[in-house]
């Protein structure tokens, strides 16, 4: 029995809906039934009827109420003197006033400095991604829409490796997630095994996987994991093979991988015929990584990766998920590069079992149902895209596209697929001034000098700060807001706005999903409303046109094959996408077969690449911070290896924490060590611990644990403390346990993308509490040290063409 | 009516935590309050090289089994939100018959 999208049961009205966010979450589109009485939300619970989640749900989601009635939260527009910036000292001002407020000041600063002055922050993963390029060129003209994390290190870089070695979207693990019958749909065949690459799918749902559907698939049809991680995770446990790699070490390991499938013949050459490119040049380089020297780069028995490696390659059909740690590294494209080989050579891209793609773009604003889409067709404002409308309306002129968006010119690789400035390179343009002077900056869903995603966030505070005008849209008060902001415009959460959810942003879309509005809380606005009412006020011609937001989710969002009030009443609508859809034109632009390349064919030796001066091949590079570039700084201060940002089911990034049913699961940030460095560090079980890093010193707990490498420890991202003193230079203790004050921002590969997020060089020592600093300026080196890490500055030069990486060792002896 | 029971696969239990969340609101509980608890053995390794690390959610003394959901048609509140599907509802022979067919890792509970 289908249940309709609104129903009555007594007193209660109960709203089936597909959660994203806010609060912040991936478009995963988990199934909600919400029950209403008297217009409130009494209870949250899974949909049973939802194809993909049967009635599960997540902490995050089961928590909701707790979230969207705290008494913290923000539900009336607010404003506060700029020259109270810092200061709890904020008014409860009218919708009118605060959109005045925003739109006056831009069309000011537009007027006076150009639309280019103006920025508009994104945060990662939420529905705010959509809205944030919508902002920045179609609300405002400027092309700065930033992400602030350190060389883009999210997504991004593996968003690029698609799109430059076979398009297709994004590819992800085989669950059936595009069929009405799932499991039962006589397509589909389940994997015999799935190499999880830097990737725990339980605790993250990455961008639109749902993780236990990897759990469904071991019981149900025995499908088995090998595990490649520095941390051995509960799924670890449950796997086959665990690969406990030194961290930044992935790419070494990834290309043996390939060495041992050419060496036992384990790769499909048919497909390899008929589907790629430059397999031969591939296997000829790998050549210099058997898997003799990858063990020793990795610390990885020999052995263990001759079994792993056949063990996947033997499989019929098997599947890649990679994660995160691809992107937090500069030797990340390379490690990519293995990846997507690693999916294709075995013959299982897009095959039942395999790994599959998808057939969106345009990070789905643009989704058809049956075929690609074609080039030709985008004429008319409904298939344009978000700058090909800001340009035609004349809202950003192509001069200011072309030569304004900050850091493409260094970096035209980041400024090829990413539709944003360069964040490391602008945050040096907010500092010196330079290429040009920047007044003004609008976040949305996201939170620069917060816990989640900034390097070095006591720069970006310094930045944001002396800016002529800020505001936000948001939901809770955060560091950035209260350090930085003017306006805040309150933001309604995923059952509180009617919108649209496709899984990976619809570069792979299992299906649509509706967000339907449940509730009204307070004055709060959907993303789409308040970039309607601040448009009409900074360009009304283009913005007039539309009434209201279901009017622009039909223009913009849904375009028109799928009208809002279908979508609506199917709650969820499966994309039913088939497999081998190279083989069937619906990957190229021309509805030819193959792939969106130069040569048709998944390049395994990279043209893409190759125009924006990287190796066409993979190749291994040492970590920026590690044994090999720094041995005598790691031999006397800096022992260990940090990797950060495993995830909490509990949190996403810097949110949730002040949810009681959820903070109690972690009250505190926990860094994991080995028992062996702990014991000779004098560390217990619970103890505080200061982590310190050449960029500064934070505290965490420790959790003394046997599943982390020896000589590596993994601390938590995200964590700040929002029942602290909210007040400059506190700032709800941003700074106290924030494990990105120990990260560098400027440290990319060549062609832009990647950080140290997953490996960087620390030391700990036990102190008595989680005390620690209040004040950025009091964590950062100490001037006298700064010469010895000049890494930053050598690693790619600040303000001179991309190189060929240094030699630290000459530079630092030097 | 023969009595009813939670089957518990703990070798498949990964320790999310939305029992817990899912049984708060349907019994209305405050945030620390429990109607099923999930309990950690952190992980240490067998002298085999292979790991022991588990979870198990085990119901309290304030479960009554979701009376209220299943007497309309509906699972308790724990089960229905799983997101490993590893807790299931059904009476004591039910529950006993699944156990004897997973034969390891896997238990039953009567609250």
């Amino acid at each position: 029995m289908t249940q309709p999208w609104k129903r009555q049961e007594g007193d209660e009205t109960i709203f089936r809906t597909c959660a994203w966010s806010p609060p912040g979450c991936h478009p995963v589109g988990c199934g909600l039934q919400v029950h209403v009485k008297d217009g409130r939300v009494v209870k949250v619970e899974g949909d049973p009827e939802h194809p993909i989640t049967k009635g599960s749900l997540c902490p995050r989601c089961l928590a909701l109420t707790e979230y969207i009635y705290h008494p913290d939260r923000i539900i009336y527009p607010m404003k506060r003197a700029k020259e109270d910036r810092g200061k709890d000292k904020w008014e409860r001002c009218s919708w009118d006033e605060a959109t005045d407020l925003v739109a006056n000041a831009a069309n000011e600063i537009i007027e006076k400095y150009g639309a280019e002055t103006i920025a508009v922050f994104g945060g990662t993963g939420r529905e705010g991604n959509n809205w944030y390029p919508q902002w920045a060129n179609l609300v405002f003209g400027t092309p700065n829409s930033i992400y602030a994390q350190a060389g883009w290190s999210c997504y991004g870089p593996r968003m690029t490796n698609t799109a430059f070695m076979m398009g297709g979207g994004y590819p992800e693990i085989d669950y059936a997630m595009k069929f009405p019958e799932r499991y039962d749909d006589p397509r589909f065949v389940a994997p015999e095994v799935i190499l999880l690459w830097g990737k725990e799918p339980l605790r993250s749902n990455p961008d639109g996987l749902y993780g236990h559907a990897v759990i469904e698939m071991m019981r149900r049809f025995g499908t088995k994991l090998i595990c490649v991680d520095p941390r051995i995770t509960w799924l670890g446990t449950r796997a086959e093979e665990i690969l406990q790699v030194r961290p930044g070490t992935d790419t070494a390991l990834a290309m043996a991988f390939i060495y041992v499938l050419a060496h036992d013949d384990l790769v499909d050459h048919d497909f390899i015929e008929k589907w790629t490119y430059g397999y031969d040049e591939l296997i000829e380089r790998v050549q210099e990584m058997p898997p003799s020297r990858a063990a020793e780069i990795c610390g990885v028995p020999e052995e263990q990766i001759w079994r792993a490696a056949r063990m996947y390659g033997k499989a019929k059909p098997s599947s890649v998920a990679w994660g995160l740690a691809v992107d937090e590294n500069t030797n990340g494209a390379q490690l990519g590069m293995c990846l997507v080989a690693l999916m294709t050579i075995t013959g299982f891209l897009d095959a039942p079992g395999g790994t599959t793609l998808g057939m969106g773009d345009d990070q789905g604003n643009v989704v058809r149902d049956g075929g690609a889409i074609d080039s030709s067709e985008k004429v008319d404002d409904e298939t344009d895209s978000t700058l090909a409308l800001a340009l035609k309306h004349g809202i950003m002129t192509p001069e200011t596209w072309y030569t304004k968006r900050i850091g493409v010119d260094k970096y035209p690789c980041v400024g090829q697929v990413m539709w944003t400035a360069h964040p490391d390179e602008i945050l040096k343009a907010f500092e010196t001034d330079k290429p040009y002077k920047m007044h003004m900056a609008g976040f949305v869903s996201s939170n620069p000098i917060g816990t989640a995603i900034s390097a070095e966030p006591q720069r970006w505070w310094k930045a944001l700060k002396k800016l002529d005008f800020n505001f936000a849209c948001d939901l809770f008060m955060n560091p950035t807001i209260m350090a930085c902001c003017d306006v805040i415009l309150p933001v309604a959460s995923t059952i509180e706005h009617d919108g649209m959810v496709v899984t990976h942003y619809g570069l792979n879309a299992s299906f649509y999903g509706a967000q339907n509005k449940c509730v009204q809380v307070g004055e709060c606005k959907s993303d789409v409303e308040i970039m309607l009412e601040v448009g009409k006020k900074t360009y009304p011609e283009f913005w007039g046109r539309f009434e209201d937001d279901e009017a622009y989710n039909n223009f913009h969002v849904l375009r028109s094959w799928l009208p809002w009030e279908t979508l609506r009443d199917n709650v969820v609508t499966m994309s039913n996408e088939p497999y081998y859809k190279y083989k069937e034109g619906k990957l190229r632009p021309d509805g030819q077969m193959g792939f969106p390349t130069q040569t048709g064919r998944v390049e395994l030796y990279s043209y893409a690449y190759a125009n924006f001066g990287e190796d066409p091949l993979p190749y291994y590079e040492p970590a920026a911070f590690g044994p090999d570039t720094m041995p005598d700084m790691m031999k006397e201060d800096y022992p260990f290896i940090l990797t950060t940002g495993a995830r909490r089911q509990e949190f996403f990034h810097s949110e949730h924490k002040q949810v009681p049913s959820l903070r109690q699961i972690s009250p505190w940030p926990e860094v994991d060590l080995n028992p062996a460095d702990a014991a000779e560090h004098g560390i217990e079980d619970g103890d505080w611990v200061e982590i310190s890093s050449p960029y500064g010193a934070i505290r965490q707990k420790a959790k003394v644990t046997p599943t982390i490498k020896p000589g590596v420890v993994h601390a938590m991202h995200g964590f700040w403390y929002p029942e602290e003193d909210g007040e400059e230079p506190n700032l709800f203790g941003n700074w106290k346990s924030n494990i990105n004050m120990l990260m560098p921002n400027s440290v990319n590969a060549k062609s832009g993308f990647g950080n140290t997020f997953k490996s960087m060089i620390c030391n700990i020592k036990k102190v008595d509490s989680l005390g620690g600093p209040n004040e950025p300026d009091k964590i950062v080196l100490e001037a006298s040290r700064q010469g010895e890490f000049e890494v930053q500055q050598v690693w790619r030069p600040v303000d001179g063409p991309v190189q060929d990486p240094v030699d630290y060792d000459k530079s630092i002896a030097d | 009516m023969s009595q009813h029971a939670l089957y518990l696969d703990f070798e498949f239990c990964t320790g999310c935590h939305s029992c817990e969340i899912a049984c708060r609101n349907e019994l209305g509980l405050p945030p620390d309050g429990f109607g099923i608890k999930v309990l950690e053995d952190r992980p240490r390794m067998n002298p085999d090289g292979k790991w022991n690390w588990n979870y198990i959610a085990y119901p309290t003394e304030l479960c009554n089994l979701c009376e209220q959901r299943t007497e309309k048609g509906l699972l308790p509140a724990c089960v229905q939100t799983c997101q490993a599907k590893v807790l299931e509802y059904g009476t004591i022979e039910e529950c006993a018959a699944k156990l004897a067919d997973k034969g390891s890792k896997a238990t039953i509970f009567v609250p």
